[in-house]
């Protein structure tokens, strides 16, 4: 029995059904294996899973820093999504931070039974009051859908009345499967009222939007940092580190990069069909797989002098680090890793882990689609379910004034053989035979990961992370970077290389047992009987 | 930091900025964590159960595990019947534990699912149990949570066979596994038979051994919660967190209780081991006597440097109440007391305690929030603020040294496994009190005013 029927023989019969597809272990075999993905999760597993709320409020719109973001519901949402997800923010010059207030309209039991629209028409008076902001955000929760508040019109209304931007987000916990139907909404929402409605233009030759880097630990502001050095300019982070402000010129960009492909990649095809603008999949997670980002975007653009100038940089950057990573791949190396995370960090930081001379033996992602797995080709193969169905899908057609292309169609073939431009070819194809996939992994899958594979390093997220430490494994939240980092780019590969060094070696390990449980506590020799 | 908190007062009456509570289902959470070999399961969305484990965990650095009926949208339109009797059969199949937990959420409440009638459907295994409380978010606080679990576990499994079992049952109140032991501790000094119900030390502070265990050693045992009902007395400890079970523990099972706050300081310690000596029919011991004489000596020896300094101190109800007298038996004056939980009783009992001190100036309010505080604070500055970690953000833009205290701590360690409560609790907080102020004094000194000996 392989590790995988292993994992999958304790299940009862109907709960085996369910599994058994989300569940691979990769073998020699030609092209991708095809997972179950993106459907409901079995009731009482004891999923890692979030909510459409989550998605929306907690990953794409919160980080967003110079709006006022209400979250309309009873105050638990909220406060849940207060300061926990680590987006770092710095007001731009003369601008607000929202990023370390939270704002609730705090329902109660009246406004569920009478309706809770005035109570948040009242929160938007209120905040303009205090804080004169110049956007708004409205994030729904379970109740607000039940009891049909139309926060829409809530936020038409108020835009009318105080002449700011002001969008109401239907995000729901109980919409879809997982927290992705809340980035997809959370997209639609930045495409219909924020994306275009700018008109600053870009100052320098070649402009770029970062798209789904939510700015962890910085890792935004260091993969900022390292563009900016050969001479790109940004035009805006969605939305680590964003605003409002920045995201509404995001359309006058010459390219979009997409980091996490599970929260936005609708923004970039609803970018490329309203205004042409092209997209590449990057990863700045890892030595190697920056470098290699850094190339394709240079390359996209086709100049000699930016191609000289990303090498220069490269060669620079790679200077100042190369001791180190060298120091740590030799305490690390053979070392072997599990990695779940939400959406695409268990592929990105294979690529790091790989530089490092660890191998990630086991991966999988909490809410991620098939695509994420095994490639955007597989799209048009995906079933629509009910659950699905639900989500709105935008239908986006180019813009009459602003869509153009950079690349005539033979150019763009010809491109598309070296880069990857509006494609994503997944996590499964960069995994080796005999490693093992999981889709919405549980907590028992996790007990039984770590007993089949004792890998020597664990990445998750808090709510198994002492679960997984408990065990004896070293474990290290991948969402948070337990509260470090930033990870991306040549800098950051160090901080990564250390940290997980500092938690594999740490002395305490060795403390466990107690001495008296290992060493012999009898000394002399047996006394009286024989003479 | 909050630099767009403005110094001009506003009445606000529909938002909150930066709350000062959170909703019921994880108080729900933890109370039935408190219980031995219980699954806590949370019906709604699967949103819900991962920020609640999610909290328990950054608080106490623990495992807290939850199951969750994972409702989609057809479960919200249909009702969550389905959902959560295939959950408990999930449960119950993959997991084992003997009791599950149900708690309700805002989404499962509005829909208006009858979690009570699922539950005499289901097909539940032999010598298993399934119990509930209803704990609609938008209700109070997730103190109300806390004890609307007891409550459930209280309705479902307590019995009275008759036969008194001359054991004192112990309400412990929304307090740290480091708090429990040392109340554990302090019972045992003082001879009393008892039960504490919920008790989540060795659950949520279990030791590291190399090996994950679902089910700790900790926990009160279903038998326990089962023979509540033949307890001669009940202490229920925390005037807002423990009234309802311990009415209800009245009104049902006409075990009669003795309410008294939560034991943070001299007085509300004195009180607790008064009650139990009564109780007990014993003599307080020595060892007892010895560390309230030590805890006293330590007030007396450090009074110049707390005397007069005042606080703000913000948290749960029961919480805030005990760390603000204790400050006034300091010497100190709790200037803005807060808490987010909706209950008056809180300001009356706060009002109460100006009072007995006869300090003036002092403001306390429930149903407050942390934005209304650092307001007050901007007006009015105060020498130590007391409470949770959202209240670091204040700490810094006004300067303010912050000591941690309450629920939840996400960002210090060790905290969850020293008490607070009893003198042994009280010292502690003396010493992180005193410390945060006398540190503050060597910072803000001239360089020739810096004293090595203080």
């Amino acid at each position: 029995m392989n590790e995988r029927a292993r994992m999958l023989d304790q299940y009862a019969s109907r709960v085996y059904k369910n599994r058994k597809d989300h569940v691979l272990q990769l073998e020699d075999t030609p092209g991708v294996p095809e997972i179950t993905a993106n459907t409901r999760t079995v009731p009482g597993i004891i999923t890692n899973r979030g909510c459409c709320y989550a998605g929306c409020k907690g990953v794409v719109v919160g980080p967003l820093k110079d709006c006022c973001v209400i979250t309309h519901g009873p105050i638990g949402c909220g406060f849940y999504s207060w300061g926990t997800r680590r987006n770092k923010a710095a007001a731009s010059e003369g601008g607000q931070n929202y990023i370390p207030y939270c704002f609730s309209t705090d329902m109660q039991e009246s406004d569920i039974v009478f309706g809770g629209e005035k109570k948040l028409k009242a929160a938007i008076k209120e905040a303009v009051d205090i804080f004169h902001p110049k956007y708004i955000m409205i994030c729904s929760t379970c109740p607000v859908g039940l009891i049909g508040d139309d926060v829409h019109a809530v936020a038409r209304q108020a835009e009318e009345e105080y002449g700011i931007t002001c969008v109401g987000f239907s995000c729901e916990g109980y919409k879809g499967v997982s927290q992705s139907a809340g980035h997809h909404i959370a997209n639609n929402g930045l495409m219909k009222h924020i994306i275009g409605t700018g008109d600053k233009r870009p100052a320098g030759k070649y402009s770029l939007n970062i798209l789904g880097e939510y700015n962890i630990g910085g890792d935004g502001w260091e993969e900022e940092r390292i563009l900016k050095r050969i001479g790109y300019d940004i035009i805006s982070v969605f939305t680590g580190d964003g605003s409002v402000e920045a995201i509404q010129n995001a359309h006058t960009a010459d390219l979009n990069l997409v980091m996490c492909h599970r929260s936005i990649n609708y923004v970039a095809e609803m970018m490329k069909s309203k205004y042409g603008t092209d997209w590449l999949k990057v990863n700045f997670i890892g030595v190697g797989a920056t470098i290699k980002s850094l190339r394709d975007i240079a390359k996209y653009f086709g100049d000699p002098d930016l191609m000289a100038r990303t090498e220069e940089v490269i060669a620079d950057e790679l200077a100042a680090i190369g001791e180190d990573v060298e120091y740590y791949k030799n305490r690390l190396k053979g070392k072997r890793a599990g990695i779940f995370s939400g959406g695409s960090r268990s592929h990105h930081f294979q690529a790091l882990l790989k530089d490092l001379g660890v191998e990630t033996i086991i991966a999988g992602y909490e809410f991620a689609h098939r695509d994420d797995y095994e490639g955007r080709d597989v799209i048009p193969q995906i079933k629509e379910d009910a659950d699905s169905k639900n989500i709105e899908n935008l239908t986006i057609d180019a813009d009459p004034e602003l869509y153009k292309t950079r690349y005539s169609d033979e150019v763009m073939h010809a491109l598309r053989e070296q880069l990857p431009v509006d494609s994503y070819p997944g996590m499964i194809p960069d995994m080796k035979s005999g490693h093992i996939v999981v889709d919405d992994y549980n907590h028992v899958e996790t007990e039984m990961l770590l007993k089949l594979y004792k890998p020597d390093i664990f990445f998750s997220g808090i709510k198994d992370k002492y679960i997984i430490q408990k065990s004896g494994v070293p474990s290290r939240q991948i969402h948070s970077y337990d509260y470090a980092g930033p990870y991306a780019g040549f800098k950051g590969a160090v901080n990564f290389a250390r940290d997980i060094t500092m938690s594999i070696t740490v002395n305490a390990w060795g403390l466990i047992v107690p001495p008296w449980k290992s060493e012999p506590m009898l000394e002399g020799a047996l006394t009286g009987g024989g003479e | 930091m909050l630099d767009l908190t403005p110094k001009t007062i506003y009445e606000r009456t529909a938002l909150r900025i930066n709350p000062c509570k959170t909703c019921q289902p994880v108080g729900a959470l933890y109370a039935a964590l408190g219980v031995h070999r219980c699954m806590p399961h949370s019906h709604g969305s699967q949103g819900c159960a991962s920020y609640h484990r999610t909290f328990l965990s950054r608080h106490f650095k623990e495992p807290a595990i939850a199951s969750t009926s994972s409702f989609t949208e057809g479960a919200s339109v249909f009702g969550g019947g389905s959902n959560v009797k295939t959950a408990v059969k999930n449960v119950f199949d993959i997991y084992d534990p003997d009791i599950i937990a149900i708690h309700t959420t805002c989404l499962s409440e509005t829909i208006g699912d009858d979690v009570n009638s699922y539950i005499s459907d289901m097909d539940i295994p032999d010598g298993k149990l399934v119990v509930q409380a209803s704990t609609p978010s938008y209700v109070g606080s997730h103190i109300n949570g806390f004890f609307n679990m007891m409550c459930g576990f209280i309705n479902y499994l307590t019995e009275k066979t008759g036969s008194p079992n001359g054991k004192t049952a112990v309400f412990p109140g929304f307090i740290n596994p480091g708090d429990m032991r040392e109340l554990k501790r302090l019972l045992s000094l003082m001879e009393t038979p008892f039960t504490m119900f919920p008790d989540t030390s060795a659950v949520m502070d279990a030791p590291m051994t190399g090996k994950y265990e679902m089910y700790p050693a900790g926990g009160t045992t279903l038998a326990e919660i089962k023979a509540l009902g033949d307890c001669s007395h009940i202490v229920a400890l925390g005037r807002i967190t423990s009234v309802e079970p311990a009415e209800l523990m009245k009104k049902k099972f006409k075990v009669p209780y003795t309410l008294l706050p939560l034991p943070i300081g001299v007085a509300a310690t004195d009180s607790f081991i008064t009650t139990l000596s009564k109780l007990s029919m014993r003599d307080v011991p020595a060892e007892i006597e010895e560390q309230r004489g030590q805890l006293i000596d330590i007030l007396l020896d450090s009074h110049p440097y707390t005397h007069e300094k005042t606080a703000a101190i913000y948290g749960d109800p029961d919480t805030v109440l005990g760390l603000a007298e204790f400050c006034l038996e300091m010497g100190m004056i709790p200037k803005y007391m807060i808490t987010g939980t909706p209950k008056e009783e809180f300001t009356k009992q706060a009002q109460a305690l100006f009072a007995k001190y006869g300090v003036e100036g002092c403001t306390a309010k429930a149903n407050a929030d942390l934005f209304e505080l650092h307001q007050w604070i901007k007006n009015e500055p105060v020498d130590v603020l007391i409470g949770t970690s959202y209240g670091k953000a204040i700490a810094k833009a006004e300067d303010i040294p912050l000591v941690r205290a309450g629920f939840p701590i996400l960002d210090r360690y060790v905290h969850s496994y020293l008490p607070l409560v009893g003198y042994v609790g009280a010292m502690r907080l003396a010493e992180l009190i005193t410390n945060a102020l006398m540190d503050r004094q060597d910072r803000d000194c001239a360089d020739e005013d810096l004293e090595t000996v203080m």
